[in-house]
């Protein structure tokens, strides 16, 4: 009797040690991925390097990849291609992305908010080939006759639907962080005298400012890296013409474009993953600046 | 006082139209879609391979492979999400490997797609040599959705009260006893919530597919996890982009878009719904 009970615990607490084991082994598969990606990209970038110069890869002005009398892979058309996007996308959805978070938090009546937070949820869900689709036919079909542009797929085209892409994204955390503000701050502006308004923008914005300072990094990094939308709709020349309404080409258009045809081990495959490693590296930084900014902002803002 | 009553009606009056045109301007593409591909899509068009170079007949062999990616994902997905989820919430103490793996996450998480693409391309594709296929694709989809599945089930888990343990544990339930029996099952919608989302993005990702998984043409269904395959997102991309005929294929396009919105819109619903049921039911 005594035996067995003992046999009993002995076996219960072995599976409870593999079990942990087992648990612990999975957590870490997260952590063994990142690395194994970053080293992955780094080693097989790096490789680019041994036949074209860090320089002539930062501040080449041309990529003629596969070009037979001189191939370059200069990635300034690609990275003023994703910046040009970016931008345009940063200037219409940081302003309209607020506006909508401080009407859903401050403005908005419960039914309107019951209704408005699960459609910016679906917005958010809309695959980025449905907008790269509504771009590629529509959008780019008002946007060249409002401006007569000779190339229908432009950065302009591609800053939009970026910006409408980037939308839900920016409404999502702003409305989080206009929502953490303290009541007490609210009701502190109120008993003062100050109407609702004035409440909003002397001390609702400016106490969740760290927040949607956070928000929109977050939405820059999601905005650099999004591919299929803004593959579809810039038309994709890799030219540098400082015209919002000329083709463009950006960095994560390029990998698509070019890696299904590209030789295995060659150059070109290369200096796509020192592309990739450079995207890489600015949504890397810009997540993090978002992570420093978001922990600073709960550690003095109450 | 007047004039600041005033002030405030206008700029709420400004808010509300600009939130109401974004929303209006979001239907009118739904909008566009919708009256645009409802009319190919009838049962022939879900349930009949290409023919005549993709002009006419359906898509089948595109939703087939979109589910056997997802499906294939989300096998990979959630036992290890869910796992890690446990591990951290439950055994995880505070400290640097904890602080490893949550760094570890978000990062996983902020990597664009078209990066996993690239890396599942370089490695499963070409280094691993599993080439352009099923297996290819669906463990690139994985190391995207997992991060989604882990926090969806690490939120989960934390909002099941401390008392639901201690209960079983002074009944003299071990620790996985407890787990298993006392917090997992009402952890359990908060989870499916998280991997219904999974399954909605994975559905459609579109450049890692291309580069790992995706061919513009194969009309016969993947026999095996080594085969290629069509699937609804890549299918979308080349046929308004790369066939010789866009024009004329430019209907079947919009259904396409329709089908695939129509799937990735209402698990989101699903989602949505089971949330907020759940969250009513809630009452402890």
């Amino acid at each position: 009797m005594e035996e067995n009970w003992a046999k009993k615990i002995r076996g219960l607490n072995l599976k409870e040690f593999l079990i942990e084991k087992l648990l612990f082994a999975s957590a870490t598969i997260s952590i063994i991925v990142v690395i194994l990606i970053f080293f992955f990209l780094f080693s097989q970038g790096a490789l680019a390097f041994r036949e074209i110069s860090i320089p002539d890869f930062l501040f080449g002005q041309s990529w003629q990849p596969t070009s037979v009398i001189k191939p370059e892979f200069g990635a300034v058309p690609l990275v003023y291609g994703t910046m040009v996007v970016t931008f345009i996308a940063m200037a219409i959805s940081v302003p309209i992305g607020i506006i909508i978070a401080v009407y859903i938090a401050e403005v908005a009546n419960p039914i309107e908010k019951e209704i408005l937070k699960p459609i910016v949820e679906l917005l958010a869900g809309v695959p980025s080939v449905v907008y790269g689709f509504f771009a590629l036919v529509t959008l780019a079909a008002w946007i060249q006759q409002l401006t007569g542009t000779n190339s229908r797929l432009n950065a302009l085209n591609g800053g939009i639907v970026l910006a409408i892409m980037v939308i839900p994204t920016i409404v999502s955390l702003a409305e989080d962080a206009i929502t953490s503000v303290p009541r007490e701050y609210r009701e502190g502006s109120m008993a003062l005298g100050a109407s609702k308004w004035e409440t909003i923008r002397n001390v609702v914005l400016p106490s969740a400012a760290p927040g949607i300072l956070a928000a929109t990094l977050l939405g820059f990094g999601r905005a650099v890296g999004e591919t299929m939308a803004v593959l579809m709709a810039t038309g994709n020349a890799t030219i540098v013409n400082f015209n919002i309404l000329d083709s463009v080409r950006t960095m994560t258009a390029t990998i698509v474009i070019e890696t299904p045809e590209v030789a295995f081990g060659s150059l070109h495959y290369h200096a796509l993953f020192a592309v990739a490693v450079f995207l890489f590296a600015i949504t890397f930084a810009f997540n993090y600046l978002a992570g420093v900014v978001m922990r600073r902002f709960r550690r003095t803002g109450r | 006082m007047n004039i600041k009553l005033l002030k405030q009606r206008i700029y709420f009056q400004i808010f509300r139209i600009t939130t109401a045109s974004v929303i209006l301007f979001l239907f009118l593409m739904i909008w566009t879609f919708i009256s645009n591909g409802i009319g190919v899509i009838d049962w022939t068009f879900l349930t009949d391979i290409p023919r005549r170079g993709m002009t006419e007949g359906g898509i089948f062999p595109a939703i087939v492979g979109t589910i056997y990616l997802t499906l294939g994902a989300v096998a990979f997905a959630l036992p290890v999400g869910v796992a890690s989820a446990i591990y951290l919430v439950e055994y995880a103490h505070e400290g640097r490997l904890l602080r490893m793996i949550n760094s570890a996450i978000i990062n996983l998480a902020g990597v664009p797609s078209i990066v996993h693409g690239l890396f599942g391309f370089g490695l499963f594709v070409i280094f691993l040599n599993l080439g352009t296929s099923i297996l290819s694709g669906s463990l690139t989809l994985f190391l995207m959705i997992l991060p989604i599945v882990i926090s969806a089930s690490r939120e989960a888990l934390l909002s099941v009260p401390k008392s639901f343990r201690e209960g079983s544990l002074a009944l003299g339930a071990s620790k996985w006893q407890t787990i298993r029996h006392n917090v997992l099952p009402y952890a359990l919608p908060g989870i499916l919530t998280g991997t219904i989302l999974a399954v909605a993005r994975a559905a459609g990702e579109t450049a890692p597919i291309i580069l790992t998984a995706a061919f513009f043409f194969r009309p016969t269904l993947p026999k095996s996890m080594l085969d290629g395959t069509m699937a609804l997102a890549s299918h979308i991309y080349y046929m308004a982009t790369q066939h010789p005929n866009i024009a004329l294929v430019r209907p079947l396009t919009y259904g396409s878009v329709l089908v695939l919105l129509g799937i990735v819109l209402s698990l989101n619903l699903v989602a949505i719904v089971i949330r907020t049921r759940h969250r009513r039911r809630k009452n402890w």
